[in-house]
């Protein structure tokens, strides 16, 4: 017990308290006197609010539009350069760097390729005779530009996972299947991903994780705009929580947040567990 | 080689330059000092200078920030390798009651990170007074749900001999954590510190809203700050020196330690 102590009394400060203490925040709905009064007001004002139903909606194509495509691409990336050469651990290596990076160090970066008309890409993009695109101040494109750089940033951590799961899928069982005249495609989707199981069973709650709590280029780059495009649920607790003050409507989409992460990494094991019995 | 794989590996190689355009343009444009009129281009052509740099450096306040990231980082670091290694070797080697089911609770925090609890978390460093202070900042990472986790797999591959022994000759439980087991934990406790220095390194979100005074900035906030302003200013080649300087230390650690770092990450995800 005195071994656990040093962490049960920080986990019990930082985390189990949190839980209670925003719960119960979530629940007060006025002080009057020195009397609080308890009730289900937040909840009814956060689902009331147009703001917190355009953040919800973004995020979950902030969620599918960045956990499918870096989970293909690291797939992808991992199936062809799982060979070890010096060039393949080059290339590699080029792909793990943005993990490296602070997010904001991102956005900077980002900030340039994709301003209008001077930016890398307008620059690259004339060159092929395309016109300019203001990509983060149109409504239409803003998610989309905000999604690329999360991907950009994820997708070499992922290939990591896979890289180390496609060292334990022996090399012998492809050729076998290659011999039987299976294709690429059909190599990898009867082979090579039933074997991935246990990889994909610890990487979609990190990538689910992570298409909540990853909003640091949101904060720096659009703040949420332009008119609510690229709002996510964590820059709405923090807006609420920074700049309106208003710790009920915070705590209530904090809870429902919290609650919705939980239940989505809860369902995806499911899933991933049922997957890889039916494949074997 | 067959037709089908050249076709795959070239568009691989394809793809991972592309990933690297970013930090190209970083490299490039940070080296041109003034407005050169193709600031976007990526073709290394002069005149080049380090006059972004310096101005990158008089413009930002570097050194505190790199001081206050060391302090962040190596005080995180430092609490967390006791309590991790204490509960770890609980975990691992301790039989008691009600064990499995404190080790799920452990693990809870695996998906209640600080930035998702910020509302309560900074209600908590109110309370405590720690509000705007280094060590609020600190604070709700000194327990490690992966590091835990981390310090019992590596404990329980070291054979119960070495204590065992250890204990014979009349040791406490302490005294052979801390002369048999810690040296053989080793490699454990540098995956840890790889993966937890990175991540709070590279934090934003928490560090911005824990922390109001300008003096207790760490790179990552006063790198937005900075950026914000040379933005405004059009001065692309001082955002690149100033993203490098914020950048470069942990690429430069990773490129010299690849290896290790590529297995520390690995070991991050199998929670």
């Amino acid at each position: 017990m005195v071994l656990l102590g040093p962490s049960l009394i920080f986990l019990g400060a930082f985390t189990y308290w949190l839980v209670l203490r925003v719960f119960y925040e979530s629940f007060l709905v006025g002080r009057f006197a020195g009397e609080s009064a308890f009730g289900f007001r937040n909840y009814l004002r956060l689902f009331a609010d147009p703001h917190f139903a355009r953040a919800a909606s973004n995020n979950l194509v902030y969620a599918a539009g960045t956990i499918a495509p870096s989970l293909v691409l690291a797939l992808a990336l991992a199936l062809a350069l799982r060979e070890t050469n010096r060039f393949n651990a080059l290339l590699r290596t080029l792909v793990v760097m943005p993990l490296l990076i602070p997010l904001v160090a991102a956005a900077a970066l980002f900030s340039f390729i994709l301003l209008p008309g001077e930016g890398l890409l307008d620059f690259y993009l004339r060159k092929l005779g395309v016109g300019m695109v203001n990509w983060l101040g149109n409504p239409d494109t803003a998610l989309g530009a905000v999604i690329a750089i999360t991907v950009w940033k994820n997708t070499g951590y992922y290939m990591l996972f896979f890289l180390a799961g496609l060292a334990g899928v022996p090399q012998d069982l492809i050729d076998a299947a290659r011999i039987d005249g299976a294709g690429a495609w059909r190599r990898v989707r009867s082979v090579v991903l039933p074997l991935l199981g246990p990889t994909f069973g610890f990487v979609v709650p990190i990538t689910l994780l992570n298409a909540l709590t990853q909003v640091d280029h949101v904060v720096t780059m659009t703040q949420g705009g332009p008119s609510d495009a690229t709002n996510l649920l964590l820059y709405y607790i923090y807006q609420q929580a920074a700049q309106n003050y208003d710790t009920g409507l915070a705590s209530a989409a904090t809870v429902i947040s919290a609650a919705a992460l939980l239940g989505l990494t809860v369902i995806s094991f499911r899933l991933i567990e049922r997957g890889i019995h039916y494949e074997s | 080689m067959r037709a089908e794989e050249r076709l795959w590996a070239f568009v691989a190689a394809s793809a991972a330059l592309l990933w690297a355009v970013p930090f190209a343009w970083m490299a490039v444009a940070s080296l041109r000092p003034g407005v050169p009129p193709d600031i976007a281009s990526l073709t290394p052509t002069g005149p080049f200078g380090l006059g972004n740099f310096a101005e990158a450096w008089a413009s930002g306040n570097f050194p505190l920030w790199y001081l206050n990231t060391v302090l962040m980082c190596g005080g995180i670091l430092a609490v967390q390798l006791v309590t991790v290694s204490m509960a770890g070797y609980a975990f691992a080697r301790l039989r008691f009651p009600g064990r499995d089911l404190l080790f799920s609770a452990f693990l809870l925090q695996l998906l209640l990170i600080p930035p998702l609890l910020i509302v309560p978390n900074l209600a908590t460093l109110v309370s405590l007074h720690l509000y705007d202070r280094l060590l609020g900042l600190m604070a709700p990472y000194f327990a490690s749900a992966f590091g835990v986790f981390l310090m019992r797999q590596t404990f329980r591959a070291i054979p119960r001999d070495f204590e065992e022994a250890a204990m014979l000759d009349g040791a406490s439980i302490p005294v052979p954590i801390r002369h048999v087991l810690l040296p053989l934990a080793r490699p454990g406790l540098v995956a840890f510190a790889i993966v937890s220095v990175t991540a709070h390194w590279n934090e934003f979100l928490w560090p911005l809203m824990a922390v109001s005074s300008p003096r207790n900035h760490v790179l990552t906030v006063g790198l937005a700050s900075f950026a914000s302003g040379a933005e405004a200013g059009s001065a692309w080649g001082v955002v690149a020196a100033g993203t490098f300087f914020v950048t470069a230390p942990l690429l430069v650690f990773f490129l010299i330690f690849q290896r290790r770092f590529v297995s520390s990450f690995v070991y991050s995800g199998i929670k």
